[in-house]
């Protein structure tokens, strides 16, 4: 089994031990503390967390995690939509995770648990099955970075059925970096970037933020010694003072990535201003349908139809919660789970407050599931 | 205890999932001031089931059980053998491993057909000659159409011990070992689920138990100081458990936990850990460590205990703890919360 190889390969817990000596040691060699290094991918975070590897990075490193979760910097505006279009009676199709994210009142599973027609799905290619089996139109609510949007594009290049429609929630991860890497108190020494979506853009792609930005980048894959071998040579290059990009998920990634796959991506979306969660203002960070699709994109075709629904759902107040939640500090990688008040409290996975409590890619989900608890490391070190 | 979280003004479905939610809510409204033993164990301990000592040094341990499963047939089992054995198996995790009788109660929903139910009857006799054991008397309820999902059945055993095995006896030192390969229950019941039917190979568990456990406390006799079956939250709610009331700390080895390939990688694949879902066959063993390998022997010996392994290590750190070596480095491992919802995105 294929699966069952790549975990001997890259689960091997004894070169994991000579990797972590090595990290320690690049870490020594920068000679202060801490050092943060952000990445920006949910799987990555999920990785680290379910592998227990916090615990084992030296204690002058300081690995947080970005705005990479795409459930989670989806816009309260863009979830009300998808609210509002259900509500008004349009057949919604959505991921498992997106259901429970809240909007400004309500989130998808409310409105189910309201009476209307939402449907979940694997992805956009069961969205578009499911739509020729249907008589009336279905909206696919689609979410996730580049990487899924090329799922989202192929389908809609490839004769989709004419009752699917897509609401793009889709984001591009690029320019968020930049915004990250330019906020006040941002104490990011190096990124981590995510392989998966590298295998599209190339890791060509931060050549021109490194310039501009003149903090390395190192693409790296998502097994444990993946992880661990890119956190190495990133920190290598944070203590020779070494300013590059560096892919260390050969096997995947060129410098290039898939040119097919992006042209197909571009013919599809376009990128546009606007909202993430949380995070800021991001200006090329949302991908939307070009006017050449116009009759697939559901924010033309049921204009009418979200400004009914968006209308029934100002009637509710927020939940008086929502203004604890830290969700924006913690994606920006400025507060760590812990700060937030009602983190594991109030806010827990099967009553969210926030989106990164909803999604399994969420930094505070996935903290909940695995305790992110970086104390660890001090018993480690009387164990052994 | 270390539950601090509050029940709240409705009952949802959390409450019912085996986790810190339904410890709370056994402390904060069944328990209070109720359903104390004298010299033995009762509702305050919430442990398997009860104790009542007989005068004579030997206890009558009694459990009650009711079971909804859906769906009522699955791979590897149905209702009724999951009633019998869930039954017996709390009896055996108290150390009373010969169960004298069990009783059945079952409400059944208008319109379920005949068939059903015998083939359900058939499998809880299958069940009780397993465990060497029988029905003496039941109840039987019909509710209309709607009101019930088919089948519920409630059973409870009762048996005479010479020892109680509690779930809170481990000291720091202690071992602890699982019987056998863990999440195969709570997967095969995932899997087959509704949207998400998968084509798997995946088998229940469920299988009485006290066969089992009789030759583990043959060979381990008062050196095996604690047992839980991992229900319902799977193995993480019963090592927290025992953690909990024990005042221990456990770190388990990850690599150690015996997981079927084929659970591992439908777990993967939903999104869920296999240390999370249910187990109906299995049991958690608190041991000694001078006596740890000769249970681990005798457990191995028994036919469903082949694949049982020393899976942890009790400390005086972090009492009510359980730590996760992952081989990579340490994490804690968290417990169930609600529904668990496989992943989708």
């Amino acid at each position: 089994m294929d699966s069952a190889l790549v975990q001997l390969k890259f689960r091997d817990p004894a070169r994991a031990a000579a990797l972590e000596h090595a990290l320690v040691a690049q870490a020594k060699r920068i000679g202060r503390a801490p050092v943060s290094i952000m990445h920006v991918c949910g799987s990555h975070e999920q990785a680290i967390a379910k592998f227990g590897l916090r615990a084992a990075f030296p204690d002058e490193l300081d690995v947080v995690m970005g705005p990479g979760c795409p459930v989670c910097v989806t816009d309260v505006p863009e979830v009300d939509e998808a609210v509002a279009l259900a509500l008004a009676g349009v057949r919604v199709a959505t991921y498992g995770d997106m259901l429970r994210v809240p909007g400004t009142s309500r989130s998808l599973a409310d409105a189910r648990a309201a009476g209307a027609k939402v449907d979940v799905v694997y992805g956009v290619a069961q969205a578009a099955e499911l739509a020729r089996t249907l008589a009336e139109p279905l909206v696919f609510f689609a979410s996730g970075f580049e990487t899924t949007a090329v799922a989202t594009a192929a389908v809609l290049l490839a004769d989709p059925p004419p009752n699917l429609s897509i609401l793009s929630a889709h984001k591009y991860i690029p320019p968020v970096m930049e915004i990250v890497a330019e906020m006040p108190g941002s104490k990011i020494e190096g990124f981590l970037a995510a392989g998966h979506a590298a295998t599209i853009t190339g890791w060509g792609v931060f050549e021109r933020f490194v310039a501009r930005h003149r903090v390395p980048v190192v693409v790296a894959g998502f097994e444990p010694l993946d992880i661990l071998a890119g956190l190495v040579r990133l920190v290598e290059l944070i203590a020779d003072g070494d300013v590059r990009v560096e892919n260390a998920y050969p096997r995947c990634v060129s410098r290039d990535g898939n040119r097919e796959a992006q042209a197909r991506l571009w013919r599809v979306f376009e990128p546009q201003g606007g909202r993430w969660r949380g995070i800021a203002h991001v200006p090329n960070g949302n991908l939307r349908l070009r006017d050449e699709l116009a009759a697939f994109d559901a924010r033309r075709r049921f204009a009418d139809e979200i400004a009914r629904g968006l209308a029934q759902l100002w009637d509710h107040a927020p939940p008086a919660l929502v203004a604890q939640c830290q969700c924006g500090d913690i994606m920006a990688g400025i507060a760590s789970p812990h700060d937030c008040a009602l983190f594991g409290r109030e806010c827990t996975p099967d009553a969210p407050v926030g989106a990164c409590m909803v999604s399994t890619e969420g930094t505070c989900r996935i903290w909940h599931q695995y305790g992110g608890h970086p104390d660890l490391r001090q018993l480690r070190r009387r164990a052994s | 205890m270390r539950n601090a979280r509050f029940v709240e003004d409705t009952i949802t479905l959390k409450y019912g999932a085996g986790g810190s939610a339904m410890r709370a809510l056994i402390e904060q409204v069944f328990a209070p001031g109720f359903g104390a033993v004298e010299g033995g164990i009762g509702l305050p301990e919430m442990d398997d089931g009860a104790a009542l000592p007989l005068g004579d040094g030997r206890f009558l341990v009694i459990t009650t059980d009711s079971h909804v499963v859906s769906p009522p047939f699955f791979p590897g089992g149905d209702i009724g053998r999951l009633a019998v054995c869930g039954t017996v198996n709390d009896l055996a995790m108290m150390g009373a491993t010969e169960p004298l009788a069990l009783t059945c109660a079952a409400i059944l929903e208008d319109g379920l057909p005949r068939a059903d139910l015998e083939r359900i009857w058939a499998s809880i006799r299958r069940a009780c000659e397993e465990a060497g054991t029988t029905i003496v008397t039941g109840d039987t309820k019909v509710m209309r159409h709607g009101e019930l999902d088919r089948i519920a059945i409630a059973t409870t055993g009762v048996a005479i011990a010479p020892r109680i095995v509690s779930d809170r006896g481990l000291r720091p030192g202690d071992r602890v070992i699982v019987t056998g390969t863990v999440g195969d229950h709570g997967l095969a019941i995932l899997a087959t689920r509704g949207e998400l039917a998968l084509q798997t190979q995946l088998v229940s568990d469920v299988a009485p138990i006290n066969g089992l456990v009789r030759a583990a406390l043959a060979a381990g006799g008062d050196r095996i100081v604690a047992m839980k079956d991992p229900t319902r939250g799977g193995l993480a709610s019963a090592l927290h458990e025992m953690a909990d009331k024990s005042g221990v700390g456990i770190v388990l080895d990850e690599r150690a936990v015996p997981v079927r390939d084929e659970v591992r990688a439908a777990g993967e694949l939903l999104g869920i850990d296999p240390l999370l879902v249910a187990n109906e066959g299995k049991a958690v063993i608190g041991v000694r460590p001078d006596a740890a390998d000769a249970v681990l022997a005798a457990l191995r010996a028994h036919p469903l205990g082949g694949s049982a392994a020393i899976v942890g290590e009790c400390i005086a750190e972090r009492a009510g703890s359980v730590i996760v070596e992952t081989g990579f480095g340490r994490r804690l491992l968290g417990e169930a919360e609600g529904e668990l919802q496989p992943r989708i995105c």
